[in-house]
């Protein structure tokens, strides 16, 4: 089966064949200004960061010369970088499989019918709605290090002793932590409705003829749900992925990468060197680092539409 | 597998607090930027070590006094109408190409129209931090330094795919006899699609509207990237960038300005979820 119609509507375009080369004229005519927009503003662009990475260009001045792969040998024997590397993983890999697990805990919820649930829905739903520098802006609040309402509960309830106190973005450790919490908040929204939306599509039939068949809970679970939610599961795990190995926003809100560049990952830290210390070359070499995992998200995508196409 | 009445209702409370435990972590802060908005200076900065002063409640009656200071003592309101000015021209330039190139895909293209359909959708997955470096090049080349106009040229890079990509499955869904009876009736074929489609699409062409300008105002690293003075910043960027005067943080006024950006944010998306969602899983859902 081809890619192409694994990711199209199910309905193969039979049209294709009944096109008048007029209306194939047309059709490349109205494609154009956009093709042409996505190539110049993405593509471009996109090789020019390549290019960029292989020079030592500054934000200062146009001219730059070619120095070949030395940024990234400086880049991968810096301390603050392998750092930043190991954080994204960390940040990425927890965060992905809280958001999995609590999503389908989430959506599975809300696909029973119960009392007030369009507006759970619309609540549950803000965080990803709020423009994400003024929700975490809220965070930064609550992890305020002398008023922090997180701290005051937890010394009410005892659990911080006298003289006792977290400093939530003052700690490493700390720190991730509160960049993981907000980032699962604001993701969980986005992958439940993407869940439910997979457990809503299966129809109720298909559970009615397995229950005639006799199917116990987990035979359904492994022969109806599970594969049938796996081109879903996978869009929302591929999704989430790749939000958050490539988001900048709440690390540059909460910690600025601080303390002491503990808490940077890639992207905050390509923007600390490329743009607000001005060394472009090195900035572009470390979201370089970006790409790798990107390529494999977009071949898995492909892949995985193409296997549930198959099946 | 019969489950006696105690199992229903303990199945019962489980839920529950599922869906209330949720709940509570999703608009916990949302509660708190509306509850800092309007509590006065010094019911607000008690150190949290004071385990006699309830954080959660007013102890003191509110005041509008943040609210008053946002609006009239900060650039809040320049960067609301900078963010529309911006959205507005970024819908505007999104309709302009992604309406045309949707509507070809769907109809006009035949099996490399598929492919290519593939390859805009593969451009969501290329990130603005990657992006932003080159852009900066090309913003200082073209002299849009801290021009809302370099906002302008580069949003449409995640609108336009986006846009594309939902349009186009919403064209697909109306039926060919729609414009096949309009050219029958005489009309050529961009005469059918002003005439017929386009009134047909008009909900998918609000959605494609809607999200534009969500995103545009949503957005936070070019903005941050390009844009250095704060009277020309956007809402997203101002707000956590500019709000704040010294190091002192104005926190009452701060959280009254991510609420009251947040809130009709919300409201929106709750209405075009399903749209929303039908934007990443066309295909996978069947």
């Amino acid at each position: 089966m081809d890619t192409a119609e694994a990711l199209t509507t199910p309905a193969p375009l039979k049209a294709a064949d009944t096109l008048s080369p007029r209306d194939r004229r047309l059709g490349k005519l109205l494609l154009a200004p956009a093709l042409a927009y996505i190539f110049l503003l993405v593509a471009l662009p996109f090789l020019l960061a390549l290019f960029l990475s292989l020079t030592n260009s500054s934000a200062g001045s146009l001219d730059f010369s070619f120095v070949g792969l030395q940024n990234f040998k400086n880049v991968v024997t810096n301390p603050v970088f392998l750092r930043a590397l190991r954080n994204t993983f960390v940040f990425t890999v927890v965060s992905q499989v809280l958001v999995m697990v609590l999503g389908n805990l989430l959506a599975r919820a809300l696909l029973k019918n119960f009392r007030g649930k369009l507006l759970v829905r619309f609540l549950i739903l803000m965080p990803w709605a709020a423009p994400i520098s003024l929700a975490t802006l809220g965070w930064l609040w609550i992890f305020d290090s002398t008023f922090s309402v997180i701290n005051w509960a937890l010394k009410v309830v005892g659990w911080l002793g006298p003289g006792q106190w977290y400093y939530w973005l003052g700690d490493p450790t700390l720190g991730m932590v509160a960049i993981i919490t907000v980032h699962v908040w604001r993701l969980l929204p986005f992958s439940t409705v993407i869940l439910l939306a997979g457990l809503t599509s299966i129809p109720a039939e298909v559970h009615e003829a397995a229950d005639i068949d006799g199917a116990g809970p987990l035979a359904k679970a492994f022969q109806i749900t599970i594969p049938m939610m796996l081109p879903i599961l996978t869009v929302a795990i591929l999704f989430g992925t790749v939000f958050t190995f490539t988001d900048m926003n709440v690390v540059y809100l909460l910690t600025r990468g601080g303390p002491y560049n503990s808490t940077h990952v890639l992207a905050s830290l390509a923007y600390q060197e490329g743009v607000l210390g001005g060394d472009v070359g090195r900035g572009a070499s470390i979201a370089i680092f970006l790409l790798p995992l990107l390529v494999v998200m977009a071949i898995l995508m492909l892949r995985t539409s193409r296997r549930a196409e198959v099946a | 597998m019969r489950r006696g009445p105690v199992q229903k209702a303990l199945a019962v409370v489980a839920h529950r607090s599922v869906i209330l435990a949720f709940t509570a972590f999703a608009i916990f802060p949302f509660y708190w930027m509306l509850i800092t908005a309007f509590k006065q200076n010094s019911d607000l900065y008690v150190g949290a070590s004071n385990t006699a002063h309830n954080p959660f409640i007013f102890n003191q009656p509110p005041t509008l006094i943040h609210l008053r200071i946002l609006f009239q003592n900060t650039l809040y309101p320049t960067w609301l109408f900078n963010t529309l000015w911006v959205g507005a021209i970024v819908v505007i330039i999104t309709l302009v190409l992604a309406v045309p190139a949707a509507y070809s895909l769907a109809r006009l293209t035949g099996r490399w129209g598929e492919r290519l359909s593939i390859g805009i959708f593969l451009t969501y997955l290329v990130p603005s931090t990657l992006l932003f470096i080159p852009f900066s090049r090309l913003v200082a080349l073209l002299g849009l330094q801290n021009q809302l106009g370099a906002l302008v040229l580069i949003y449409p890079t995640f609108t336009v795919p986006f846009c594309t990509w939902l349009l186009m499955g919403f064209f697909k869904t109306l039926p060919k006899e729609v414009e096949e009876s309009a050219m029958v009736d005489g009309c050529s074929r961009l005469g059918a699609i002003g005439r017929v489609v386009l009134p047909l699409a008009i909900p998918g062409l609000l959605t494609v509207v809607i999200f534009a300008l969500t995103l545009t105002i949503q957005e936070f690293v070019y903005s941050l990237t390009f844009i250095s003075s704060v009277e020309r910043m956007t809402v997203s960027v101002g707000v956590p960038v500019a709000l704040v005067r010294g190091d002192v943080y104005y926190w009452g006024s701060l959280m009254a300005a991510c609420l009251i950006t947040s809130a009709p944010l919300a409201v929106i998306y709750n209405f075009f979820l399903d749209r929303f969602i039908a934007g990443f899983t066309v295909g996978a859902i069947k």
